[in-house]
């Protein structure tokens, strides 16, 4: 996730006693594997719950181009700089996919602009950390990348029809994101000492950010209790960031880079790795706005909403100048 | 005055032969910037050999509450499906 900690309606999920007849009939559908459209009958906390996460999902997309952006001038050479513009220019469609399949639940493309700049609404922790060497380009792209991956596979198959045909052309587009990332880690982490130095400091400073980006742990949360019944999420945090931590320890090993975690180790018993848990005080500080780019995030986002008024406005009235012209004529 | 862009509907044709399918929207101020963000948002990868666009207030939906009555009238004339009639064997591919 690119959603965190998403709010439901707060309350316990409804047993079918408590529900109305049409909360009943909705959530035969859900269980029965239908998919919800936009213009059927929904409970009022389905689709504010989905507004929510779906609004951060695609907040996340635009502000993670930012991280990444910074690198583009810097590319060590023209081919890494023409994939790393396509993946960035991926971002960016994801973020419009996303915008689109959340507005089909009643809100508009500026609410939610607006709501992200005044920081009503949320994006990603992970994307307040900065990309300080070329290698954390191949460590945004193997771990940032594929713990999304991790998430956004489940959600293809979520209730919303909207947003699991959005998912579904974005996992379709993600994989190559993953392993864009991956083969500059191979590059780096098979070079010059130096280069692997980097490498492995870049993967220092991601793993635990990376882990974070699953949220805390939901097996107690009645958000998350609320948002399984209605199939916007499939698993639990914990679940996700185990089934994380499992397939990126091998890749790791085949770098030849070491995790930055003494307790990480196969669990025999268990048939999984155990691991030490992220700093969540820290996770809270970042989601708080203390996080290391926080304020330039959002400086960078308000000064974009700023800057490109002016197009927005005039693109306007030359199309309402054209459209008079054309009418005129006829 | 709002400046916000009307919102358009993206038609897809993926391969000739096939008809366009709609596979999404986006904003945009007119028909002509709105073809350019399509191809833009919705063909990065050649998904298309074809794109049309058509802004969203302009287009008419059953509502989803018509579903059972709306469609009844075909409900009862299953004899427009070919397997209704029983047809011998030898009477060959049919």
């Amino acid at each position: 996730m690119y959603a965190q900690m998403v709010q439901s309606t707060g309350k316990g999920v409804k047993t079918r006693a408590e529900m109305t007849e049409e909360e009943a009939r909705f959530q035969d559908r859900i269980d029965a594997g239908e998919k919800i459209e936009p213009r059927d009958w929904m409970p009022e906390g389905y689709r504010k719950t989905l507004i929510r996460q779906i609004g951060q999902h695609a907040h996340s997309e635009i502000v993670g181009q930012l991280p990444e952006g910074n690198w583009i001038t810097r590319a060590p050479t023209l081919e890494r700089k023409a994939i790393l513009l396509a993946k960035v220019q991926d971002e960016a469609g994801h973020g419009l996919y996303l915008y689109c399949a959340a507005e089909t639940l009643g809100v508009s493309r500026d609410e939610l602009t607006q709501d992200l700049l005044s920081g009503r609404m949320k994006y990603s922790s992970i994307f307040n950390y900065p990309t300080l060497t070329w290698a954390d380009m191949g460590a945004v792209g193997w771990l940032v990348d594929g713990a999304a991956i991790m998430n956004q596979v489940p959600l293809q198959r979520t209730s919303y029809g909207p947003y699991s045909r959005a998912m579904i052309r974005i996992c379709k587009e993600e994989s190559f994101h993953q392993r864009q990332g991956y083969d500059i880690m191979m590059k780096m982490a098979k070079g010059t000492p130096e280069q692997k130095r980097m490498a492995q400091d870049a993967l220092n400073r991601f793993w635990y950010p990376s882990l974070m980006m699953f949220g805390p742990s939901d097996a107690d949360s009645v958000h998350s209790a609320q948002s399984m019944a209605w199939k916007i999420k499939i698993n639990t945090n914990d679940e996700l960031r185990q089934k994380f931590v499992d397939q990126t320890v091998p890749q790791a090993e085949l770098l030849g880079l070491t995790i930055p975690d003494p307790e990480l180790k196969w669990n025999e018993a268990r048939g999984h790795h155990d691991f030490s848990q992220p700093d969540w005080s820290e996770f809270f500080a970042v989601i708080q706005g203390d996080g290391p780019c926080n304020s330039e995030r959002m400086e960078a986002r308000r000064k974009a909403w700023d800057d490109g008024a002016w197009v927005r406005e005039g693109l306007m009235a030359h199309a309402a100048k054209k459209a008079a012209r054309k009418v005129a004529a006829e | 005055m709002s400046t916000e862009w009307p919102l358009w509907e993206v038609f897809i044709r993926g391969q000739h032969g096939i008809s366009h399918r709609h596979v999404g929207s986006l904003h945009a101020p007119d028909a002509e910037m709105a073809m350019k963000n399509a191809r833009d948002v919705y063909t990065r990868r050649n998904e298309g050999v074809s794109i049309w666009v058509v802004e969203a207030r302009h287009i008419t939906a059953s509502s989803p509450s018509d579903k059972g009555p709306f469609y009844e009238p075909s409900h009862s004339k299953v004899y427009r499906h070919p397997s209704f009639f029983d047809i011998p064997d030898e009477a060959g591919h049919m």
